[in-house]
């Protein structure tokens, strides 16, 4: 199962969530909410010292009994979230990390769309493609 | 040890006891008691550790006789015996490495699914006590370590598929025992992190109660007819279990086997049975409170808002609704302000179903308003069944039950509904909206920031539903700041209560979805609010009727609600382009709010011209004339003229100014900067009037001043009259200069320059008024006033009486004064000089000013000799000029003197060439001269040398200032009768 959400600034509402199975789509929704708890705290950990050389990929924000959360966020404060499965353990640090990249890759290619209000629900199906393909690659 | 009774009673006792001396302790009553006690602690902790040392010598004993292949569980015994000895004896170490090889050798039993919970009881026990020690230890990360690898061991093993709700309660259980020890190692100073306290430990726990109970739902619903099996198979003979873990059917048997499958059954068919009563939820609610407790402690409030939602879920289940109410109610505005509309329709549902159940009628609408709103995420479907059921509440009808509720809960809350009904009168509800998203969208807005008092006041309401079907309302009245207006803005409407549901767009009252509706509204301002601020306070929308519920949705100001501001937010910033509408819609994000606008004055119809003479002289009673016009159709009333200093301007300047009605006097300090309201009259329409200001200006600089003019007017606005204060402002700025320039000089007889003068001897005081002012000056008078020190030497007349001058021309005076010999050396006030001035102004009022200037100080010296001569003003070649010289003592001393007269060539004398003598003080000496000129033209006199002995000082320079040294010798002329040619 694969979470991939942009949370804007300042009011943290969902730009963008999808999630493979879509059963359970609630508990995903809830999951990736709480996250944002730990996203915030590395967040001002940070602190503005170090802007220009700060790591974006903020790693595993914590683990549950059945996924993991990793976190990612740019330099605007656009947060990325992204919930796996527990039992998963063919997905290494660095393939997380890449894919967030993508992830990121794509928000940009996004906000450069003119047409795009920055805050507006994403509805784009470039955005869509790359997402089904990083949640097939995962599950 | 003194006490010899005592020793031997002691010793008596021993013997009794069978005791030796060393085991008797004493404790005497004194001060020393703690000494005494602790040793008695030591001997018994020493006592107590070869116990536990000597238990753990026999148990080890014992193991060394085990066989691996048929002891397998004494083996985890026996380690477990030993640990538990070792913590005792306070050997924590050695505790926990007996403990680990124990938790490792239960994982090594063969595990079946008979004794699976006997496993897992005995693994749960090993493992509470290897984390703890950990803890006790401070290391944390290996009590977790610990808990991780045992969970991740026993996760799995879940035993009998029928009891497997016994496997989440252990899991429960152990996760609740692991976050108890967490917390309380925490209390003994452990440090937590957000991503690794407690919190997550009671939050899992929570999980698998909520498992737990979601198993026994489906394994424990066996029908009511099915009773609990007799005898019950869960009693013992001695009432306890020889073993934990073990079932009490069949304790002690060892074998896999089932040797009674009948007895089986019947064992978990109580169980089962047991199960069934216990209270899930109450569990659940108490593992998730302890968690929101942590979380709230380790910052994070969003995990702590998930928590509390499923409390509420969990309060829910357990038709605990008020509880659950109150809960989802606190986080749903969390979730709002973040815009998780996911999330937040989930909550509203459930919240709905809560209120519905309890008949709760208040909150049934509000939170029906919010899921039909925009910001509700269901299916229209939905929306349309709560529309409905919202539209029935609204006509006094029970709404229909909210899908997957338990069915004796709806029979419970259709009796509350039916009830609630019944009873009902007039219920009216005040909803206040701007804290949820409701499905009507409200925006007030007034068509200008400002909005003259003569015209009326318009301003839009602009109303939007959200909802899947049309819906009417009742009324729409808006309500302001000053509520006197509040009258002019309802609109109202009554209708049928069949008609709320008549799909029909046309009546005026009716919000079609997606469409935009208007409201125009119009009144007149009152004259009292010129100047203020008329603000829309909140705007109601009433729903429903009088005769069923009644509902007043109320916006606070303008209208918006908790999503909106980020709306026009996203709105402002969208370069889309929005498809074009007919002429008489709106798109809603274009519109913004306007809760407020201004009342201001009418626009004023009268001409206000200054005519005056810039600059302004200091001092002077400067004349301005206001001339004010009416251009008003009717008759301007109650006409005041405000003039003056316009405030706010240096402080000073107010004092420096004044300003009258009368020009004919000269005001004083006493007269004020500004005049207010001077009542001039009525002005008839075309009429002019001219009205004259004087001003004077104490100081030179700039001043900004104002002519205000205010009447007051009939108009009729929408059919009303109504009497408007109008006002027209005119400020002018002025500069003020000084009219003139004075410059005074002291200048010797001999019109010298003087920096001194000597006393008793007489000079020159010289004036001199230079116009600065571009207009012609008349000086009418000049004065001197002389200080008590001065006397003058002839009549103080003015020689510039009437003098004009015009810009730059100057008038200059002369005066004759003597000092008498002062003692004060620093300098003598001459006293002053006062100019009478006017403007040559065309205006005969104009008031004389009188100006002062204070003359400078002089310094007065004292001379021992003054020398004056007596001399004609001109001489004549060949005829005798006759001179005299005055030498007078000035001081209190007889004065040698010592005179001499060096010839010149221009003259022949006779006189005393060279003369000693003396002169008495205060009396004075006459030198007597005879000069021949000899030669024509300006002339050097032969000059007079006076040397006195007592004064060396006295020098011929200072005698040069006083007695001349030229003269001035005509020509010979020639005579009709001249004797000479005659003789010739």
């Amino acid at each position: 199962a694969l979470v991939g959400v942009i949370s804007f600034p300042p009011q943290n509402y969902p730009l963008y969530i999808r999630s493979i199975p879509t059963e359970n789509e609630l508990k995903f929704h809830y999951t990736v909410h709480t996250s944002l708890d730990v996203v915030d705290e590395k967040i001002s950990a940070m602190g503005k010292a170090l802007v220009d050389q700060r790591e974006l990929y903020l790693g595993l924000l914590y683990p549950t009994e059945d996924y993991k959360v990793y976190g990612y966020v740019t330099n605007s404060k656009v947060k990325f979230v992204m919930v796996v499965d527990s039992s998963n353990t063919a997905l290494r640090d660095n393939e997380i990390r890449s894919m967030f990249r993508k992830l990121h890759n794509s928000y940009t290619d996004i906000m450069c769309n003119p047409f795009y209000n920055p805050g507006d629900r994403i509805h784009s199906r470039a955005f869509d493609t790359m997402v089904n393909s990083m949640m097939m690659q995962v599950c | 040890g003194e006490d010899v009774i005592a020793s031997e009673r002691a010793a008596a006792l021993c013997n009794a006891c069978d005791l030796s001396g060393k085991s008797l302790f004493v404790l005497p009553h004194t001060d020393h008691l703690v000494g005494y006690i602790i040793r008695l602690e030591n001997a018994f902790y020493e006592h107590a550790q070869t116990y536990y040392y000597t238990e753990i010598r026999r148990v080890k004993s014992h193991k060394e006789f085990l066989n691996k292949t048929t002891h397998q569980l004494l083996f985890v015994r026996h380690q477990f015996k030993i640990a538990f000895f070792s913590e005792l004896k306070q050997d924590t170490q050695n505790a926990l490495k007996n403990y680990r090889t124990a938790y490792n050798l239960v994982h090594e039993l063969r595990a079946h699914e008979t004794n699976m919970l006997e496993i897992k009881t005995m693994a749960g026990f090993i493992n509470y006590k290897i984390c703890r020690l950990c803890f006790q230890h401070n290391t944390p990360l290996d009590a977790i370590a610990q808990f991780r690898k045992h969970i991740d061991l026993c996760k799995k093993k879940i035993g009998s598929a029928e009891l497997a709700f016994e496997h989440a309660a252990w899991m429960t259980k152990q996760f609740q025992a692991f976050g108890d020890l967490f917390d309380e190692a925490i209390k003994l100073g452990l440090t937590a992190i957000q991503t690794q306290n407690p919190g997550f430990y009671y939050q899992q726990a929570a999980y698998y109660a909520q498992e737990r109970k979601q198993l026994a739902s489906v394994l424990c619903n066996h029908d009511s007819s099915v009773i609990y099996p007799n005898p019950d198979p869960l009693e013992t003979q001695t009432g306890v279990l020889d073993f934990y873990g073990q079932r009490p059917w069949r304790q002690g048997i060892l074998s896999f086997d089932l040797s009674d499958p009948e007895k089986e059954k019947m064992g978990i068919l109580s169980l089962q049975l047991k199960e069934k009563n216990v209270l899930h939820s109450e569990l659940i609610i108490t593992l998730l409170s302890n968690a929101v407790a942590q979380f709230k402690k380790y910052k994070c409030p969003r995990m702590k808002s998930h928590l509390m939602v499923q409390m509420g879920e969990e309060y829910y289940y357990a038709t605990d609704y008020a509880k659950a109410l109150k809960l989802l109610d606190y986080v749903m505005c969390e979730y709002r302000s973040e815009g998780w509309w996911t999330l937040l329709t989930s909550i509203l549902t459930t919240a709905l179903k809560c209120s519905y159940l309890m008949a709760q009628l208040k909150d049934y609408i509000t939170y029906s308003l919010e899921l039909l709103g925009r910001a509700s995420t269901l299916k229209e479907d939905q929306k349309s069944r709560i529309e409905k059921n919202l539209i029935k509440v609204l006509m006094n009808e029970s709404p229909d039950p909210e899908p997957d509720c338990d069915t004796a809960a709806v029979k419970a809350s259709q009796k509350l509904w039916a009830d609630r009904i019944s009873l009902a009168g007039s219920n009216v509800f005040t909803i206040e909206l701007q804290d949820f998203i409701p499905f009507v969208q409200c925006k007030a807005k007034f068509l200008a920031p400002s909005f003259h008092v003569d015209v009326p006041v318009q301003f839009d309401v602009y109303l939007r539903a959200d909802c899947p079907h049309p819906i009417r309302f009742s009324k729409l009245c808006i309500n302001f700041n000053n509520q006197d207006y509040n009258q002019y803005c309802v609109v109202e409407e009554a209708y049928q209560k069949s008609d709320i549901l008549e799909q029909s767009s046309q009546g005026t009252m009716c919000l079609v979805p997606g469409k935009t509706r208007k409201f125009t509204f119009k009144f007149v301002a009152k004259t009292e609010d010129v100047g203020k601020k008329i603000e829309i306070t909140s705007v109601d929308l009433i729903l429903g009727s009088e005769s069923g519920q009644c509902v007043i949705l109320n916006w606070r100001g303008g209208g918006g609600d908790a999503a909106s501001s980020q709306e026009a937010l996203q709105a402002a910033r969208s370069f889309r382009r929005r498809p074009k509408l007919p002429d008489n819609e709106v798109h809603w994000d274009s519109l913004a709010i306007q809760a407020s606008t201004m009342i201001i004055s009418r626009v004023p119809n009268i001409s206000v011209q200054l005519r005056h003479e810039p600059p302004a002289l200091t001092n002077e009673m400067y004349c301005l004339i206001v001339i004010v016009q009416s251009h008003e159709d009717t008759v301007a009333k109650d006409v005041k003229l405000t003039a003056g200093l316009k405030p706010g301007q240096d402080a000073n300047l107010t004092q420096k100014t004044q300003v009258t009605l009368l020009g004919t006097d000269a005001c004083d300090e006493s007269f004020p900067a500004l005049l207010p309201d001077i009542p001039v009259g009525d002005l008839q329409p075309g009429e002019k009037l001219e009205k004259p200001i004087y001003i004077r200006c104490g100081t030179v600089g700039a001043r900004m001043f104002l002519v205000y003019v205010s009447y007051l007017i009939n108009t009729v606005v929408e059919g009303k009259e109504i009497l408007c204060k109008c006002h027209r402002d005119e400020t002018v700025t002025i500069e003020t200069v000084f009219p003139f320039d004075v410059a005074v000089k002291f200048v010797s007889t001999k019109l010298e320059h003087l920096d001194r003068v000597f006393a008793d001897i007489p000079f020159l005081l010289m004036t001199d008024i230079l116009s600065a002012s571009p207009w012609p000056l008349t000086i009418v008078t000049s004065q001197l006033q002389l200080s008590a020190s001065m006397t003058p030497v002839d009549q103080l007349e003015s020689y510039v009486e009437n003098v004009v001058l015009q810009t730059g021309e100057s008038a200059s005076e002369c005066f004759c004064l003597r000092c008498p010999p002062v003692t004060n050396a620093s300098g003598v006030a001459t006293g002053c000089y006062i100019i009478s001035w006017k403007r040559s102004s065309p205006v005969e009022s104009v008031p004389v000013v009188s100006t002062v200037i204070t003359l400078p100080h002089v310094i007065v010296e004292s001379i021992p000799l003054h020398v004056n001569a007596d001399l004609p003003s001109f001489g004549r070649v060949r005829e005798s000029l006759p001179v005299r010289y005055h030498l007078q003592n000035k001081t209190n001393l007889v004065q040698d003197v010592e005179v001499s007269v060096e010839p010149s060539d221009a003259f022949m004398f006779s006189g005393l060439k060279q003369i000693r003598l003396r002169i008495l003080p205060g009396t004075q000496q006459e030198m007597l001269y005879n000069f021949y000129p000899l030669m024509a033209g300006y002339q050097q006199l032969p000059s007079l040398h006076v040397n006195l002995l007592r004064f060396p000082n006295f020098t011929n320079q200072l005698l040069r200032q006083f007695i001349p040294t030229h003269i001035f010798v005509k020509p010979q002329g020639r005579q009709a009768d001249d004797n000479s040619i005659a003789a010739a």
